[in-house]
């Protein structure tokens, strides 16, 4: 079972990381959206797989580590935050600079320009 | 107490006259003179047992477990600073009253002027050299603020600049230095440091800490070669000029001087570097001064000079230099401040201060001129006046040293060429100005001043003869007690007095008076030769030195920074990379000891999921809808994860925010390209594929590694005391809102900033509307589907009662702010997506920024509630009340926290969604209502 988590973590760190690598801004925010799944059950698992343990308190003797998961849960909303703002910057920086190329500054001719004549431009 | 409340009513004086923007003239230069004067009664009920030679301290405590104190101290030393500071002060106050036009905001410059003031003092009387420091830089920005007055003109932009690039340059300097000295002795208590001669100067960094230090005293004190910018500071006001000059900003660096002697000083490198520096700056200041034909200009160099004058008797190798070197600061700063405002007066009345058109003030404004006339002679060294008697024990003790071996009789030579320069350019300001036949083209008829622009020089004028007729009368006791702190203990026998009999120094006196009125009335052989002399622009010099650098930075930093995001990600990820991944090779085995448990099916098959989700993701992600899909299925399945390991919280968290997370997404890529182009070259998709294995294959290793070892873990605590010190079971909700609480509260205003900025970034958003897909079909017609809207509004109570059900369970049982605010907002999205947003504007006039703000508020005044009952910031309060038909009920002010939390997250949540959906809504923006 270890095993399976940690190559779970693994797979979602490589895609994420491939994502992030991409040229364009909507890969990018699923790779960060992908990482931050990865971190999360990362952070998760440093209070190790618990099954079936008690999370509230009771009559159990066996509780599932609590500290971890409420840092995950605070990381959980921030992630979303941060996400959201990544999000809107991409859509600002199409807007104000007409492309959502983030791979330097040689605007390459695939450049959404030429499908000006699907917009109806400025709102 | 008294100590921290000189430095903190001149802040308060700084504070208070920027708001006297609406009262008069007089009353705002009385409001401001008001606290610097209350300033100095203190500091002069204080004085008698400083003159004692009692050292009065205060220190508060600030991080103790750093050793960091804020820590003042008040010697000899400081005390003879503050009385300039504050006196100067107050007399540049009043003078600035009617020197400022009416055109010129009078609370900017007199709060820049206090806030400068604030820092000096800060410098003279911190205990501890950090703090030193701080105030130190406080006075580069603050004279920064002051030169650039007279912003609308091109030289004081320039001044400014040139100023902080030369001062700040050297602040940095100093702040090396000064770290290194705290090194050597192992405190930053300027007590012990003082203490400490021994250590310090048998150290192996001496020499480099004694130079760095230097740096920052000779750029802040315009010694040669960094003088240059006090010229170029003249562009600033009059006032401003008087006070920086005279009695402060550039006396910054030797006080520096003299505030270190007794630590650093004593050694060789400390006399050479010191006394040639000062003995380069007194010549060269001496000889410039006497080719200005700008009042100012002159008055500058001859700052700079006399500047060079106390930096040379500071490295002398006799002890009563030092005694020379603090009486020539008072003089100094007396005959300096009288002759600035003269210079002042002057150009009020005239409109130049070119010496070429100003003759013959003498008929226009004799009073004025009388009283230029003694400064100048104070500064010239004519007998009767302080300049005479400093200069007379500067030649003295230039006659005393040894520093160049046989060589040193070329030191009292160059100060009496020096004196007769500075006789010849006093004589120039006296004659040139006031007498010399009729004035050409002034701007304006000249004219005695208003009386009250006066009062300031004469109470200076009359310091310069007081002090030059009865030396012992006033400056005995300070004098006494300044050299006691600078030279450290004994302080050999000196008698201050106008007369000592016929002996070398009056000799020399003699020959420099008549040397500098011959100079001056042969002065045109040597403005013949002096022009003839290959000229050299010290500011043409800075420019382009300055442009150079900065050409050089831009095109690194091009270089390195190529707008290339990916570039920068790689960087990180190769260093992530080397520095995660090194370790691991190191260790013996990947396994821990902990026993493994077997896969089941369930996890078999939730694990195949998640990987074939996050993989297509990839392989899709050219079409962006597909990939978005692909992703919501792993975050499905993370939160299945999370349910399976034991953490419900965890996956009703992940479910709720997945839900808002991929509507966000969706919305989003409505503005987006609906496809990403293939561009990458499929070396760069060879390379990245790479990187992105390596990274997720030490990613899991380290993940294996730690899940396999036993958990030593401090949750036993939490789960110790949960029930019983935060009244709750459900453990992980009782750590969000009790154990760190203070963690959360930080979070929620993350989640604010966010929001708010968000909004910020859709403001005047230039949209790029498409009004078809990417394949060229038309958007549906019907926005707004009839059945999902009315099933979503008889859904909308449904949803908030359970919201309601799961915020209040949430101490004891899964749930809680978080959460239910999450649920809130999915609900309250429901309606967006099934309405439009005007719809639910018009219904639901909410302002969802006011949301998030009473959100936070709330939270953090649950916090201080329990400052209220004698208890630290955040602690909690419980206890079981019995109500009718409920039962047993127990109620805590971590609920009310929690009540926080949950504004907060509903706020934040709806306003990102609301703010990005409303640009879908083609209304104006007064509609727009988030």
């Amino acid at each position: 079972m270890e095993l399976l988590y940690a190559s779970c973590v693994g797979i979602l760190v490589s895609c994420g990381v491939f994502l992030i690598l991409r040229s364009r801004t909507f890969p990018v925010v699923l790779g960060l959206t992908m990482l931050s799944y990865a971190v999360n059950l990362f952070l998760f698992s440093s209070g190790r797989l618990s099954l079936n343990k008690a999370a509230v308190l009771g009559n159990s003797t066996q509780y599932a580590d609590p500290l971890p998961q409420a840092l995950v849960l605070t990381a959980i909303v921030i992630g979303f935050a941060m996400t959201a703002f990544v999000v809107i910057l991409a859509i600002r920086g199409r807007a104000d600079l007409g492309s959502d190329h983030v791979d330097g500054l040689v605007l390459d001719k695939n450049s959404d320009k030429k499908n000006d004549k699907n917009k109806k431009g400025k709102v | 107490m008294t100590l921290l409340w000189i430095p903190l009513l001149s802040l308060l004086g700084s504070i208070i006259s920027s708001m006297t923007g609406k009262l008069t003239r007089n009353q705002s230069t009385g409001l401001t003179m008001l606290m610097p004067i209350i300033a100095l009664l203190m500091t002069i009920s204080l004085a008698p047992a400083v003159f004692s030679g009692e050292v009065i301290r205060q220190t508060i405590s600030w991080i103790p477990l750093l050793g960091i104190d804020i820590a003042f101290r008040l010697d000899g030393l400081a005390l003879l600073f503050v009385f300039m500071i504050l006196g100067i002060g107050i007399l540049v106050i009043f003078y600035a009253r009617y020197y400022l036009s009416s055109k010129d905001s009078m609370p900017k410059l007199y709060s820049y002027l206090m806030l400068f003031m604030t820092a000096m003092l800060g410098i003279v009387m911190s205990n501890n050299i950090i703090q030193l420091w701080f105030f130190w830089e406080l006075t580069s920005i603050s004279s920064f603020l002051l030169i650039s007055y007279w912003w609308h003109k091109a030289e004081a932009r320039k001044g400014a600049i040139m100023a902080l690039t030369i001062t700040g340059g050297g602040g940095l300097a100093l702040l090396a230095g000064l770290l290194l000295l705290g090194n050597i002795v192992g405190s930053y208590n300027l007590d012990i440091i003082l203490a400490s001669r021994e250590i310090i100067q048998s150290h192996a960094w001496y020499e480099v800490t004694l130079i760095l230090i230097l740096l920052g005293a000779f750029t802040k004190s315009a010694q040669f070669p960094f003088h240059f910018w006090l010229p170029h500071a003249m562009a600033a006001p009059t006032p401003v000029s008087a006070y920086l000059h005279s009695a402060t900003m550039v006396k910054a660096g030797i006080f520096l001087l003299a505030r270190f002697y007794p630590a650093l000083a004593g050694t060789e490198l400390w006399f050479i570097l010191v006394s040639l520096t000062g003995l380069t700056t007194l010549l060269f200041g001496a000889y410039i001064a006497l080719f200005k034909h700008d009042l100012k200009g002159l008055l500058a160099y001859s700052t700079i000079s006399h500047l060079g004058l106390i930096t040379l008797l500071l490295g002398l190798d006799t002890q009563l230099a030092a005694v020379a070197a603090i009486f020539h600061i008072i003089n100094h700063a007396t005959f300096k401040a009288s002759l600035f405002m003269a210079t002042g007066i002057i150009d009020h009345e005239t409109g130049t201060r070119d010496m070429r058109k100003l003759n013959g003030m003498w008929r226009f404004m004799p009073y004025t001129a009388t009283l230029a006339m003694v400064a100048a002679a104070a500064m010239a060294g004519v007998p009767l006046l302080n300049g005479f008697l400093s200069k007379e024990m500067f030649f003295a003790e230039t006659l005393h040293q040894q520093l160049l071996g046989s060589m040193s009789w070329l030191i009292p030579v160059l100060a009496t060429v020096a004196g007769a320069l500075a006789v010849a350019y006093s004589a120039r300001f006296i004659h040139d100005v006031f007498f010399n036949g009729d004035p050409i083209d002034l701007p304006r008829q000249p004219s005695e001043p208003p009386r009250y622009m006066r009062v300031p020089i004469e109470i200076l004028v009359a310091l310069c003869l007081v002090v030059g007729i009865f030396p012992n009368f006033i400056v005995d006791d300070i004098l006494k007690a300044a050299s006691f702190a600078v030279i450290g203990g004994y302080v050999p026998e000196f008698k201050v007095a106008l007369w000592h009999g016929f002996n070398l120094p009056l000799l020399m006196s003699a020959i420099a008076v008549t040397g500098g009125v011959l100079l001056y009335t042969q002065r045109r052989y040597l403005y013949q030769y002096h022009a003839s002399l290959p000229s050299f622009d010290a500011k043409k010099a800075f420019d382009s030195t300055i442009y150079v650098v900065t050409k050089w930075c831009q095109r690194k930093i091009c270089a390195i920074e190529n707008g290339s995001l990916q570039r920068y990600l790689i960087l990180m990820f190769v260093v992530v990379l080397f520095f995660a991944g090194w370790p691991l090779f190191e260790m013996n085995q990947l396994g821990g000891q902990k026993q493994l448990t077997p896969i089941d099916v369930h996890n078999a098959i939730g694990a195949a999921l998640l990987m074939i989700g996050a993989i297509s993701t990839v392989i899709w992600y050219r079409t962006r809808m597909i990939s978005l899909l692909m992703i919501s299925v792993v975050g499905l399945m993370v939160s299945v994860a999370f349910t399976r390991f034991s953490a419900p919280d965890l996956a009703l968290t992940q479910l709720t925010v997945e839900v808002v997370n991929i509507v966000l997404l969706m919305l989003a890529l409505f503005f987006l390209p609906q496809r990403s182009p293939k561009e990458s070259s499929s070396i760069r998709v060879l390379r990245d594929l790479g990187i992105s294995a390596a990274l997720g294959i030490v990613v899991s290793s380290i993940c294996y590694a730690l899940i396999t070892r036993p958990l030593e873990s401090i949750s036993d605590f939490f789960l110790a005391n949960a029930k019983t010190g935060g009244g709750g079971t459900n453990v992980v909700n009782v750590i969000l809102v009790d154990f760190r609480g203070f963690d959360t509260l930080g979070e929620i205003c993350v989640l604010g900033i966010a929001a708010l900025g968000i909004s910020k970034l859709l403001v005047n958003l230039p949209l790029i509307m498409p009004s078809s897909d990417s394949e060229g079909r038309p958007w549906a017609k019907e926005r707004y589907p009839i059945l999902l809207a009315s099933i979503s509004q008889s859904l909308l109570p449904l949803a908030l009662m359970v919201s309601f059900y799961i915020f209040l369970r949430g101490h004891n049982l899964p749930g809680g702010g978080f959460i239910a605010g999450l649920v809130t907002a999915i609900a309250f999205i429901l309606q967006y997506i099934a309405h439009g947003s005007n719809w639910i504007s018009e219904r639901l006039p909410i302002n969802y920024r006011k949301i998030i703000a009473s959100g936070i508020t709330i939270a953090l005044f649950t916090g201080v509630g329990s400052w209220f009952f004698g208890r630290p910031f955040m602690t909690t309060w419980f206890d079981y009340f019995d109500i009718p038909f409920i039962g047993e009920i127990e109620l805590a002010s971590a609920l009310i926290f929690d009540v926080g939390v949950y504004f907060t997250v509903v706020g934040a949540t709806l306003m990102i969604l609301a703010s990005l959906g409303q640009l879908t809504a083609n209304t104006p923006k007064e509609e727009v209502n988030i």
